[in-house]
């Protein structure tokens, strides 16, 4: 038994296929106990600390973050007895008895994850046939499995030409790559019927598949059982028809012949928080009617009362943004509209008397809005720190689901983009979101007189069922005033 | 039958325990029989809403003995939790946060009371006696759970919600048909189900029997707050203790993290069902301070403030708190403990991972205790389909 033990991902739920490394909590080098964590694998189902199976040393990590590995696949290479001197066994051939013990990664842990075995022996459409992208979605636990199924051969009824062919693979069929791109086909009609009175034989999926690539079916050799065409089949051709036509595309990259083909698009999953911000926003603009008013406000005086305060000594170590001073206006507009902070649940409208305050945040997972809780009940020295932490947590990635969940009302600062305002979709169940835009020096007219002023222009989105427009204006108009002269509202206010 | 004896349970309104130690008396839970509170202050007495008292009486050698009893518990299912994220079982089902409630009620059952557990009593198993490879056996696909129901007195884990309440009921009333009950060396049974259980119709079932046959059992009631991601609020409007008296048995709760409370209630209501006094409902108010099960991830759908809430009510640290103020223990022994749990916990690994693969006919072995044609029919066909492959040994 070699020292050096890979770990393969298991089944961290109850038939799951695939996890993804979220991150490494050791690095090659580090002693490790047993059961110490050593990787956060998030599934389908959970994100789960793997304890280490051996102490040791951590010999290899196969996968760097970020990636999705198949359940099965060598994760890890631990040195279970560094102390015995140097590892001597690198180059010993692998693949022989004893699968999990190999000192090198075995082949499997350096497979491209996410493509699908290339061999053809595995039928299209079995269990354990290539599919598009590389994988199949599925259904947690159930459906095929993108890894060749190893099924044990039975005696004496091996099919003829299967079994030899394995050993010489690909080369023993003719190359369908080579054939003619799709404009090529007259003989063919839509269905991939030959003009000949030959039926081409395809299974729905790949003719899918065909359809979307553009290749014609009837133009192909079919590498299947009988003569069938493959998904691989089609993917050949329809790389070959790019290849045809752009015979130097590697070295030329912007040819005037330009395809317009999958070689020059990008796929990416839609996963994550990508996906959940997709969902959300479909579901919030297609329930809630939005209305958006703007208006527009010379910050000049609360720009100057920022400084102020920043000179304080007792806010001296406290980050002081513009943010900070929409965060409180808006707090305080709410108390004077508590309706806008609200909820449209059917039959009912629920109001809230606490603000939950979502602030949209930009970090490199995608757009999150965790909320401040309770934020109306917070001084603005609390809020200012609340603020700073919460987009701390934010950049860092740290954010929870329980800070994520519950807001009332949001702000979206698209100012540190440098636009002026937008049109901001609510997040769902939320009933007004505040776009806040750059604040730059613009010309206004103050006292009669064009100035220099800093400007900025607020957007105000709401949902028309709960706020009538007297109403949404009135809130955004009472923003306004407190961020024009932020003393003179607090007197009159509060 | 001794029903409609209006001294069995106390009617009307329930006082306030009227213990003289006000820890069980909190605003707030007035109801919840306590003996060690979180700081691991013990609390002499309490008296219960029926007007029983409860105390209990142990040897400084017992009080140890079940503070070890809970650290071993504790990392056995620890080591269980990290062998299935290691991919050497199929799934695990955690008891962290809940060793008191589980040791308390199986350190209460006598020899010949009869258990009937869900798949999470790995603690009352522990406490039973019995080998605590056997359920990783199960869960780790090799065996039907390897244990003797009778030997041992503790059923198989039974993964159904609440159906093993149904099996315990009937077991119950069949003790008592057999004139097994009524003395002090009767017998008695346990059912434990969880919070998420009261809401299944086998449990209400099981409730309904009890309570008409005057069935000598205890339900106990696990209230880990959770079932997987519905919290209780979603189960109940009012403390499930209380469904009890719905059904015409008495019905109490009790801190499932304090193991000396625990204990002198499934005592007392043992003691109740073994002398013909029907059964009660016991809700021990705990939290499953884990995930439901390792397939379960709990940040999803409860926040961290109301697990670090109940990391303060930890069972075993107020028991240690305990055992250290009252002098009963010292740092060698504690340190001792861990060192058990530790090489157990090692041991238990080295057990599991040697566990050999059952040969695949052995499927067909305990279908009946004398076998049978059609089964033995089976048996053949699958052999043969096995030796149809190549390289088959068989």
């Amino acid at each position: 038994m070699s020292r050096i033990k890979e770990f393969n991902l298991p089944d961290l739920g109850e038939g799951l296929t695939e996890g993804e490394i979220l991150s490494w909590l050791v690095a090659v080098g580090d002693t490790i106990e047993l059961n110490q964590p050593i990787v956060e694998v998030e599934t389908a189902k959970a994100a789960v600390e793997i304890p280490a199976k051996w102490a040791g040393r951590v010999q290899a990590i196969f996968h760097p973050e970020g990636t999705t590995v198949e359940v099965g696949t060598p994760i890890i290479a631990i040195d279970t007895d560094p102390n015995a001197g140097p590892v001597e066994t690198p180059d010993t051939p692998s693949g022989t008895a004893g699968g999990d013990d190999l000192p090198t990664p075995s082949a499997a842990s350096l497979a491209a994850v996410e493509v699908a075995p290339a061999e053809g022996m595995v039928e299209p459409g079995l269990i354990g046939g290539p599919a598009p992208g590389g994988r199949t979605a599925v259904l947690v636990g159930y459906g095929p499995r993108t890894t060749a199924a190893k099924r044990r051969p039975r005696k004496g009824d091996v099919p003829a030409q299967a079994r030899p062919a394995a050993a010489g693979a690909a080369p023993a069929r003719p190359e369908p790559a080579a054939a003619p791109p799709v404009e090529a086909a007259p003989a063919a009609d839509r269905n991939g019927h030959t003009g000949a009175g030959g039926l081409v034989l395809a299974k729905p999926p790949v003719r899918k598949l065909a359809k979307d690539l553009g290749v014609d079916l009837a133009t192909l050799t079919g590498s299947g059982p009988l003569g069938s065409i493959t998904r691989e089949d089609v993917q050949r051709a329809a790389a070959g028809a790019t290849a045809a036509a752009e015979p130097v595309a590697a070295t030329r990259p912007a040819t005037a012949a330009a395809s317009f083909g999958a070689d020059r698009e990008q796929r990416i999953p839609v996963k994550g928080v990508r996906k959940l911000t997709a969902e959300n926003m479909v579901r919030s603009a297609f329930t809630a009617p939005h209305v958006t008013e703007f208006l527009t406000v010379d910050m000049t005086r609360a720009m100057k009362a920022l400084d102020r305060l920043r000179n304080r000594p007792e806010w001296r170590d406290v980050r002081v943004s513009p943010l900070l001073l929409v965060a409180k206006a808006v707090l305080l507009a709410v108390k004077r509209h508590p309706m806008v902070n609200s909820t449209w649940s059917g039959d009912e409208i629920v109001v809230k008397e606490y603000v939950n305050l979502g602030i949209a945040a930009a970090t490199e997972r995608g757009l999150i809005v965790p909320n401040i809780k309770d934020a109306g009940r917070l001084s603005l020295r609390d809020l200012a720190d609340a603020l700073t932490d919460l987009v701390q947590t934010a950049k860092a990635g740290r954010t929870s689901p329980a800070d994520m969940s519950g807001g009332t009302l949001t702000i979206t600062n698209v100012g540190v983009f440098g636009v002026d305002t937008g049109t901001p979709i609510l997040p769902p169940g939320e009933s007004a979101i505040l776009a806040f835009g750059a604040v730059r020096e613009m010309p206004w007219v103050h006292k009669g007189k064009v100035r220099p002023r800093q400007v900025t222009t607020l957007g105000l989105s709401f949902d028309h069922r709960i706020i009538d427009g007297e109403l949404g204006s009135k809130f955004l108009r009472d923003i306004g005033d407190f961020l024009s002269d932020p003393e003179a509202a607090l007197l009159a206010w509060t | 039958m001794a029903k409609g004896d209006p001294g069995v349970t106390t009617r009307g309104r329930r006082a306030a325990p009227r213990s003289k130690k006000a820890g069980a008396g909190k605003a707030g839970d007035p109801e919840l029989v306590q003996l060690l509170t979180p700081e691991g202050e013990r609390i002499e007495s309490v008296t219960g809403p029926d007007g029983t008292e409860y105390r209990v009486d142990f040897t400084d050698e017992e009080y140890r003995g079940l503070y070890r009893d809970l650290v071993l518990v504790r990392k056995l299912d620890a080591e269980a939790t990290a062998l299935q994220r290691q991919g050497e079982l199929g799934i695990w089902a955690s008891l962290l946060g809940q060793e008191a409630a589980q040791v308390g009620s199986g350190r209460a059952l006598r020899t010949q009371d009869m258990a009937f557990p869900t798949y999470r009593e790995h603690g009352v198993l522990y406490c039973r006696g019995i080998d605590p490879i056997m359920p990783l056996g199960l869960f780790r696909g090799v065996d039907q759970g390897g244990w003797d129901p009778n030997e041992f007195k503790f059923n198989m884990y039974t993964i159904v919600i609440g159906a093993q309440t149904l099996h315990a009921t009937g077991y119950a009333m069949g003790i008592a048909m057999d004139g097994k009950t009524g003395t002090d060396d009767g017998e008695a049974v346990i059912a434990y189900f969880g919070d998420g259980a009261t809401s299944q119709g086998d449990v209400n079932e099981s409730f309904v029997w009890a309570g008409v046959f005057n069935a000598p059992m205890v339900f106990f009631c696990q209230n880990n707050q959770y079932a997987i991601s519905e919290p209780l609020e979603r189960q109940t409007r009012i403390p499930l203790y209380q469904r009890a008296a719905g059904f015409g048995f008495p019905g109490i709760r009790v801190d499932g993290n304090d193991v000396l409370a625990t204990y002198a209630v499934t005592r007392q209501a043992l003691d109740n069902a073994r002398h013909g006094q029907g059964p009660s409902l016991i809700e021990a108010y705990t939290y499953r301070m884990g995930a439901h099960t390792t397939s379960d991830d709990p940040t999803r759908y409860r926040i961290a403030s109301e697990v670090e809430a109940w990391q303060a009510k930890d069972p075993i640290a107020r028991m240690k708190a305990f055992l250290t103020k009252q002098q009963l223990a010292d740092a060698d022994f504690f340190a001792e403990v861990d060192e058990q749990a530790r090489r157990e916990s090692v041991h238990l690994r080295e057990r599991v991972l040697a566990m050999p693969n059952p040969e695949p006919t052995t499927l067909f072995d305990h279908v009946y205790p004398n076998g049978s044609p059609l089964v033995e029919q089976q048996r053949e066909q699958f052999s043969r389909y096995l030796e149809s492959f190549e390289g088959s040994a068989h």
